[in-house]
């Protein structure tokens, strides 16, 4: 380890992580409601940032598109995301009802290719660096703190922002489900599908709202991902490290998504202040290490609920 | 799947029961087919020859996955990953250690099989799902571990390597024309193995597990051991595969077309062409790859219409294709071609009765 920089990582990989989180809370509330895995997630948060940078940003040689201010195109994007969400239910996975696992997988894989490249005909396949963001990359926060790197901690305003973001959407998603009718109705129908149409939910409704979520989500979640790193073709794989996020809270726990998310965002950053280059290297795989030794060791993560299988 | 055979055809002996080719006609098929194959390269179009190829370990790498995820019923997202591997071992051991590629090829499938066995450790504890997410590790992890490790021999940073070209006696292998009679003869063996695996006991232990899991461990199928074989088989043949494809591409690296999407490709081609059927493999391999060519095509037309947008609409079909082809199937046709030429076969059998 190379201690200076521990703290420095500390923060980023917190602030990271609440990102993280935020998308694995998305891809969990899809699998509570209709035990669907959502292999699109990521494609459905690209095309969100896609939409608000069309928007709100501009085009590689300066020319304005609609140049919207970025809440107002975020609040357009994430409507259109809903009812992208919403089609994506009715049309594909509607159908898909009483499959076998492998189909529905494949499903929302294929779902994924397709948006991919519905994506790049759309908004073309050269990143878009130009994402409207609040805060240039260089500026920062200088946080004194003795025992880092020169005494201090480096801190994106951009990261803090969507950290910040990201806690808030939390929040009002977690208030969400404890006080409201439409909350209660979405636990109970996690709860047991056959119950809850028994005492008069419509199930299927619900199964359409959780994506509708979902997609707002994925929206909010995509246009913080975007000011980190512009849009880009890319955006859809960074996803995949909340894959593990999800395995590590417990695939049905919407606390374990967050605190999943917070542990891998970590994981990560704290593997590159090792002193050794093949360590710091491994970032990039840390969180899938991590996710095979979950496996074997915790298959139901830290806070999901254990399946005993019987005949 | 069930075997439909018309009433009063039935097996005298029991020879003629277990035979793989049932029919004097079969024979005339079989060898038409591979004749046909045969002659293809003198066709001289260098399209034909490569997307032949193409198509033999594509298909070799789809009978791995089908015995895997068709017949065992475990997800595998790693396919790719595991060719890539097997393109790697077969390189190095041609390279360093001086083996001929016919030695190297079957080397290298055991490797690759050995490394598929590691990450199918997971097995033991999770299922379904569970197990997707572990092979989609392996999907990241591999192609790290060709990058970071090794680097001298690997590539390191630059993430390929390039292959020296088969030689067998005074024959070299070193245009596509020639090194498709390989592939062909490779896959006339993995065709016959994975035609006998899926019938013998060891594929019938594969449909157990694969049907119900704890019904198959009271019938003393010993579930860890026999998803660990149909990993080691699924990553053997997915050795082969990118052996194969290795040496004919003479280059093997990670960013050529060994990733997530590749293995998404592998999946989507087996429910196309059918889970857990022989024929599947070879009519989801060719569909799809015929369907990969067509979107090209549609998209360089597309692309001459609107020259503005040429550099986005020239690769975006083909995932538009795929994902909307794959999507279709999963709805209308979940059982994949293989289900519907049955029916056809029947359909044809019970003429002029059938609907």
């Amino acid at each position: 380890m190379n201690w200076a920089l521990v703290p420095q990582q500390i923060v980023t990989g917190i602030l990271n992580g609440g990102i993280i989180a935020l998308i694995a809370l998305g891809v969990v509330l899809i699998f509570k409601s209709s035990e669907i895995f959502n292999f699109a997630h990521g494609h459905i948060l690209m095309l969100g940032a896609y939409l608000t940078w069309w928007f709100a940003g501009a085009n590689q040689d300066g020319s304005e598109v609609l140049n919207l201010p970025l809440p107002l195109a975020l609040l357009i994007a994430a409507g259109l995301a809903v009812a992208i969400g919403l089609l994506v239910e009715r049309l594909a996975l509607r159908p898909m009802t009483g499959q076998p696992l492998l189909s529905i997988i494949l499903m929302t894989l294929g779902l994924a290719l397709f948006i991919e490249g519905v994506v790049s005909i759309l908004f073309g396949i050269q990143p878009s660096a130009n994402f409207p963001a609040p805060f240039a990359p260089s500026d920062v926060f200088r946080i004194p703190f003795p025992g880092a790197l020169n005494d201090q901690i480096i801190l994106k305003k951009t990261l803090v922002l969507a950290f910040g973001v990201a806690g808030l959407a939390s929040l009002i998603f977690a208030l969400f489900f404890r006080f409201t009718r439409t909350g209660l109705a979405m636990r109970a129908t996690a709860e047991d599908h056959d119950l809850a149409r028994s005492v008069g939910l419509n199930v299927p409704r619900i199964f359409g709202l959780s994506w509708a979520i979902a997609g707002v989500i994925a929206a909010v979640g995509g246009v913080l991902l975007a000011m980190l790193t512009g849009a880009n073709l890319n955006l859809s794989t960074v996803v995949l490290v909340a894959f593990p996020a999800i395995l590590l809270g417990g695939l049905d726990s919407f606390s374990g998504a967050i605190v999943g998310g917070i542990i891998i965002g970590l994981v990560e950053a704290l593997v590159q202040a090792s002193r050794f280059i093949e360590v710091r290297n491994s970032h990039e795989i840390a969180p899938y290490v991590l996710l095979l030794i979950i496996l074997i060791i915790r298959p139901e993560g830290l806070f999901g609920q254990k399946r005993i299988e019987r005949i | 799947m069930a075997v439909l055979r018309p009433a009063g055809d039935f097996d005298t002996s029991y020879r003629q029961d277990m035979a793989l080719i049932r029919r004097p006609w079969h024979w005339l098929l079989i060898i038409g087919l591979i004749g046909t194959m045969a002659v293809a390269p003198f066709s001289g179009s260098a399209y034909i020859v490569n997307t032949l190829n193409q198509i033999a370990y594509t298909v070799i790498a789809i009978q791995g996955l089908n015995l895997l995820t068709g017949y065992t019923g475990q997800i595998s997202l790693g396919q790719a990953a595991f060719m890539l591997a097997g393109g790697y071992a077969s390189a190095l051991l041609v390279i360093n250690l001086g083996l001929s590629f016919f030695i190297a090829l079957p080397l290298a499938a055991l490797t690759t099989g050995l490394v598929g066995s590691i990450f199918g450790l997971p097995s033991l504890r999770v299922k379904g799902f569970y197990l997707a997410m572990a092979t989609l590790a392996a999907q990241f992890i591999i192609p790290w571990l060709t990058r970071h490790t090794f680097k001298d021999y690997m590539g390191g940073a630059a993430g390929q390597i390039s292959v020296p070209v088969p030689v067998l006696g005074p024959v070299i292998f070193d245009e596509t024309w020639k090194f498709f009679y390989i592939s062909l003869f490779v896959l006339v063996i993995t065709t016959v193995m994975a035609f006998n695996i899926s019938r013998s006991r060891l594929g019938r232990a594969f449909v157990a597990v694969r049907d119900n899991d704890l019904a198959a461990e009271l019938y003393g199928v010993n579930l860890f051991g026999y998803k660990l074989r149909a990993f080691f088989l699924a990553a053997l043949f997915a050795g082969i595969a990118g052996a194969l494809r290795a040496h004919s591409d003479r280059t093997v690296g990670t960013e050529l077309g060994y990733g997530l999407n590749e293995s998404i490709f592998f999946l989507g081609m087996l429910i196309i062409g059918g889970l857990g059927t022989n024929l599947g493999p070879f009519l989801g391999a060719t569909v799809v790859i015929l369907l990969d060519d067509a979107s090209a095509w549609f998209g360089s037309f597309i692309a001459g219409l609107f020259p503005a947008y040429a550099s986005n609409v020239l690769t975006s079909f083909r995932p538009i294709f795929f994902g909307l082809v794959l999507m279709l199937f999963l709805i209308f046709e979940p059982r994949g071609l293989a289900y519907r030429w049955m029916l056809i076969k029947a359909a044809w059998r019970l003429l002029p009765f059938s609907r």
